[in-house]
């Protein structure tokens, strides 16, 4: 998996590429680790993100966690396979989903 | 016609792309949607990961598969087998899935998604062995 950073004052995009998985997962968790301080406005760029398992969703929850304690996440050009993972689990009714 | 091939690999989530190769291989020629792909993929990462996870911990192990793609009915046929702790995956309850963001946990939310993308799941423990196999439909 690629992840590419672009911050722009409090915002910070995170775009990935790839695959979300039980191998890839914790390369993701250690970004958010070190990039969330100060953040405000977090926004994921799912364009190029094939496949998401439970190990990624993992780090979605704990990432959106903290973001609602100090600002906003939201999830953008989501593809339909990982969006069907989202509303199987029922992730999708507290991450914000934009089209 | 039938295939049938079989894997042994170390319970070690390391070894997860060399699975996902193998399936890949194992499905090669049958007439199958990227969605149904996705499903099985996600079926066979989440129960190799808690195998990884859990079977021998903390101790090492191997975990063997048994995969099978059939014509008639187009169906794969996937059958994981451990020497590990015996565990039932299918015995706890499904995670509640309509639940608010502060109480969701991701425990069980492995298996939940296993049972949601397969057709059949089914666990024995046998010989000293945990097998579960599971099923899915792969005409398109």
């Amino acid at each position: 998996m690629e992840i590419k950073k672009e911050q722009n004052g409090t915002a910070l995009i995170l775009s990935l590429a790839g695959r979300l998985d039980a191998m890839t997962a914790p390369e993701l968790e250690r970004v958010v680790k070190s990039e969330l301080s100060g953040i405000t406005d977090l926004t994921l760029d799912f364009a190029s993100l094939d496949y998401i398992a439970s190990a990624g969703l993992r780090v979605l929850l704990a990432t959106q966690k903290t973001m609602k304690k100090q600002g906003q996440m939201k999830l953008v050009h989501v593809n339909p396979d990982v969006k069907e993972v989202l509303e199987m689990t029922g992730f999708i009714q507290f991450l914000t989903v934009e089209e | 016609m039938e295939k049938k091939e079989e894997i042994v690999l170390a319970a070690d989530i390391c070894n997860l792309s060399a699975l996902n190769e193998w399936i890949d291989a194992l499905v090669a020629g049958a007439d199958i949607s990227p969605r149904v792909q996705m499903k099985i993929s996600l079926a066979v990462e989440e129960i190799f990961a808690n195998i990884a996870s859990y079977a021998y911990a903390p101790q090492k192990g191997d975990v063997t598969i048994i995969g099978t793609v059939t014509d008639v009915p187009a169906e794969l046929e996937l059958v994981f087998m451990d020497e590990g702790k015996p565990f039932d995956p299918l015995a706890r309850d499904d995670p509640p899935t309509d639940a608010a963001m502060e109480e969701r946990g991701i425990g069980g939310l492995g298996i939940f998604l296993v049972k949601e993308s397969m057709d059949k799941v089914t666990y024995r423990y046998e010989q000293g062995k945990n097998i579960l196999t599971i099923c899915k439909r792969i005409a398109s």
